[in-house]
């Protein structure tokens, strides 16, 4: 008869309580992507028909629907490349800490990434 | 306290190659490849934020031959990852789980992705040379 408790036995084999939140939200990313993407692509093809100019695109940026759209591909985009990387790390690496240390690049990077978008979209959009 | 190996997912080198292997490696691997775009996307918003000049030096990189050359590889990868992905979202549902249906929807995603790819150039480019 083992002397470890319940606890210690089922401990690091359930559920981590975290897997249908990724999940879930990866989906909702793609979801979200499909249109936006295909926006994105539109758009840069309209703007690179009409000659790619500055002005143009500060035309386009300062409407309201093409920079919410923008804001909303940047924030689905970072975070579905966030959920993404995360998984293909917990496949692949498997050190833990070789592991920690990719996840906590990643997360922070498509952190700074984002918001480096978010704030250069705004500048765009706003700027005189 | 002595932490138990925990299962991780199967090598790739085990298996031998399949289309429906090749294929999901592939939806992985364009994910990694258009992460690059994503830093791309960055640098080209914080040029337009920065002003006119510094746009310029986005818009001298983009039409250089390795500009053309990413964009080209981009747009085939987003294609990739965008069909793949909605074959992804009927498993999801609950549709297509059959090995026929696997290798049908295979086939059908790499050319929709192709398909794709080039209309989104031709029509592209038949309007820019038309403007």
């Amino acid at each position: 008869m083992s002397i470890q408790t319940p606890l210690a036995r089922v401990r690091y084999l359930g559920s981590a309580k975290e897997g249908s939140h990724h999940w879930w939200w990866q989906r909702l990313t793609s979801l979200m992507l499909v249109p936006l993407t295909l926006w994105f692509v539109a758009s840069v093809w309209w703007l690179v028909i009409g000659g790619a100019t500055y002005e143009a695109l500060q035309d386009w940026l300062s409407g309201p629907i093409a920079a919410i759209l923008m804001l909303l591909l940047i924030g689905a985009m970072f975070y579905h490349v966030k959920l993404g990387l995360q998984v293909i790390v917990e496949d692949y690496v498997h050190h833990k800490g070789a592991k920690w240390t990719f996840l906590v690049i990643i997360t922070l990077g498509c952190l700074v990434g984002a918001v480096a978008a978010i704030y250069a979209t705004i500048a765009v959009a706003f700027g005189g | 306290m002595a932490l138990r190996d925990r299962p991780l997912s199967p090598h790739l080198l085990i298996y031998r190659p399949q289309l429906t292997s090749v294929l999901s490696i592939f939806h992985r691997l364009t994910g990694v490849f258009l992460i690059s775009g994503t830093a791309l996307l960055c640098l080209w918003l914080l040029s337009a934020a920065a002003g006119p000049e510094y746009y310029a030096w986005s818009q001298w990189f983009l039409t250089s031959w390795l500009g053309y050359a990413l964009l080209g590889a981009w747009s085939y990868c987003l294609f990739y990852h965008l069909c793949n992905g909605i074959r992804h979202m009927f498993w999801d549902i609950g549709l297509g789980f059959s090995l026929r249906a696997t290798y049908a929807s295979g086939v059908l995603m790499v050319l929709a992705s192709l398909g794709l790819t080039a209309l989104s150039w031709g029509i592209g480019l038949a309007f820019y040379f038309t403007q």
